[in-house]
């Protein structure tokens, strides 16, 4: 070491292997892209009325060339729901990929974190008694307060951390806590309820992409497209956040700030997202595993590899919803739990390097 | 020339006064100053505190900068796991508060960081996958590919091999004398001290015992006093001070 010169002495082994990582995960995005095409026509395909690939492809790019009551379905009633689980999807994955690195622990999502559980309470408390937590007009009473809880429990799990010596293992435990205490208050609720209040509570809790609507399509998507670049533009200091509190503040990064940010961003994400299809646990947890394991943790291939992932998991679990039993989509929450989990395992098991 | 001096410092965490009343000569670039004390002396705070970390009394005076980011800072190993590759860690150490275009000069300052550090072999590597050694020269590397202007490494040998040591302490005297950096590096190893450091500062308790050359520092006094161990110094063929360490008091 001692007897190597100073000057700058290129490395052209590391560049190049670095160039090509560069390409082969610009490759793996647009694969992603690809899939999540193909996934988005054979959801759009699938349904009481069958149609072809073509067709819908003819449908998506020359509408007039198709029936109009292929255009009908195809575009009033399957498309908000298609696209519904894509931006729902990546939102759910987006926000776990960013709670699991700012809290730099692999079980963060916004499901463990108790988020979800939250805005189940909240929309729970409309569907069993009308309860509104703020006056709204009747039809937003169940989004609202599932918005609002979540936010709530995510500014609690957040004011929580602030105490002195609390870490981020102990940010997480307080997210298990948050989920036990608000599935104990649904479990009195249901105790409490009308027969009737009970299944519609039930219902909601597993998570269902019927519940999709043009407006409440763009409304997430706008969420979405807003806060992404809010997060890229911390790429770095994302990043180095997977070395530490201390190590991170060595670059100039200000972990506290960050991570409050961070948070108040993802929030938003998962409580949008939980809000209009009811709760769909693992995609927080999954989507990032998988992009993980695909891209690395370069923040500027992660954070669009993680909402590509999501969006491409939900989208599949539509497909594989309205597979199962012909006539009948069984709730995507389901879905995503039967089938997701035992395809995370499987990855997690099979892969050689580390995926944390 | 980069110049810090540090005027009757603090620094606490919370209402709890770690550090106090830390007064130095002013150091220049060029030198190296070895960060010397038992476990738990406020070095690492002292660190933080430079770095601006750390709110307290006092003044750190650093003039003479050129650097965007004049002080880089390499803090005690715990580990990572992060599912980056060690060209990319050190990448992220050099990006951080740029734009995300990576331009090819920043391509170049981490393999010139990694050439000085012989550590261009483990480019391709995960940053999980390495041993302790190993991170902490990566960890080294990416202070360095900050192009500071003060050098602050907290313990950076303390999972090195011995001649991993030697070289590390060599590349750090290199880059004092060459580019005219100014560094200073918590140590516990006074021999390693005594050969590399030009001078010395001992903290105990949180505060300032005692600064100097470092062969003026590392006396017999301070071994009993400060780290229970009796010894003494001794000039070797070369005319260079030896520690030879006979027991605990």
């Amino acid at each position: 070491m001692s007897t190597e010169p100073l000057a700058a002495e290129h490395a052209p082994e590391g560049r190049v292997f670095y160039r090509s990582q560069i390409l082969r995960r610009q490759l793996i995005l647009l694969a992603l892209v690809a899939a999540l095409f193909v996934s988005l026509c054979v959801d759009l395909a699938l349904g009481p009325a069958r149609y072809s690939l073509n067709e819908v492809i003819s449908a998506l790019f020359a509408p007039n060339s198709v029936s109009q009551q292929a255009r009908v379905i195809l575009w009033e009633i399957r498309m908000p729901t298609a696209l519904m689980a894509l931006v729902v999807g990546a939102s759910l994955s987006v926000a776990g990929a960013q709670m699991q690195t700012i809290l730099n622990n692999p079980l963060a999502s916004p499901f463990t974190l108790g988020i979800s559980a939250g805005a189940s309470f909240g929309a729970a408390l409309g569907l069993a008694f009308g309860v509104a937590i703020i006056p709204t007009a009747i039809e937003f009473v169940v989004p609202i307060n599932a918005f609002l809880m979540a936010m709530v429990t995510a500014f609690l799990i957040h004011a929580l951390s602030l105490k002195r010596g609390v870490t981020v293992e102990t940010i997480v435990l307080l997210g298990i806590a948050m989920v036990f205490i608000f599935n104990s208050l649904m479990a009195l609720i249901q105790f409490f309820a009308s027969q009737q209040a009970v299944a519609a509570v039930v219902f909601w809790t597993m998570g269902s992409l019927t519940k999709a609507t043009w407006p409440k399509f763009w409304l997430a998507l706008g969420i979405l497209i807003a806060v992404m670049p809010l997060l890229a533009r911390h790429g770095w200091a994302l990043t180095a956040m997977r070395f530490g509190d201390a190590k991170a503040e060595s670059m100039g990064v200000n972990p506290r700030a960050l991570r409050l940010e961070v948070l108040v961003l993802v929030s938003l994400l998962a409580a949008i997202a939980v809000a209009f299809v009811g709760t769909i646990g693992f995609i927080g947890l999954v989507g990032p595993h998988i992009a993980r394991i695909l891209l690395g943790e370069d923040q500027r291939f992660f954070l669009p590899g993680s909402a590509l992932c999501g969006a491409l998991i939900l989208s599949v679990g539509s497909v594989i919803s309205k597979s199962v039993i012909p006539g009948t989509i069984i709730p995507i929450g389901i879905i995503t739990s039967l089938v997701g989990i035992p395809f995370f395992l499987f990855l997690v098991l099979n892969h050689k390097k580390a995926s944390w | 020339m980069v110049t810090l001096q540090l005027t009757r410092v603090s620094a606490r965490y919370g209402r709890q006064v770690i550090v106090q009343d830390i007064t130095t000569p002013r150091f220049e670039g060029g030198q190296i100053v070895a960060l010397l004390g038992p476990n738990a002396a406020g070095k690492s705070t002292l660190f933080r505190r430079i770095l601006g970390l750390l709110k307290g009394d006092g003044e750190v005076a650093i003039a003479g900068t050129r650097s965007e980011r004049p002080v880089a800072y390499m803090p005690q190993d715990t580990g990572a796991t992060a599912v980056l590759t060690v060209y990319e860690s050190v990448l992220l150490a050099r990006m951080q508060g740029r734009n995300l275009r990576v331009q090819n000069d920043d391509l170049a300052q981490v393999e010139r960081a990694l050439t000085e550090l012989n550590i261009t072999a483990l480019s391709d590597r995960d940053i999980g996958d390495l041993s302790g050694g190993q991170r902490q020269l990566v960890s080294a590397a990416q202070a360095l590919v900050q192009e500071p202007d003060i050098l602050m490494l907290d313990e950076p040998t303390s999972a090195l091999d011995l001649n991993r040591q030697v070289n590390l302490l060599g590349v750090l005297r290199r880059l004092a004398d060459e580019r005219h950096m100014l560094i200073l590096v918590a140590l516990h190893d006074l021999g390693h001290a005594l050969r590399y450091t030009d001078a010395a500062m001992v903290l105990e308790n949180g505060r300032l015992i005692t600064c100097g050359p470092t062969e003026e520092v590392i006396t017999p006094a301070l071994l009993r006093e400060v780290y229970r161990v009796t010894g003494r110094i001794e000039s070797c063929s070369r005319g260079q001070p030896q520690l030879i360490i006979e027991g605990a008091v």
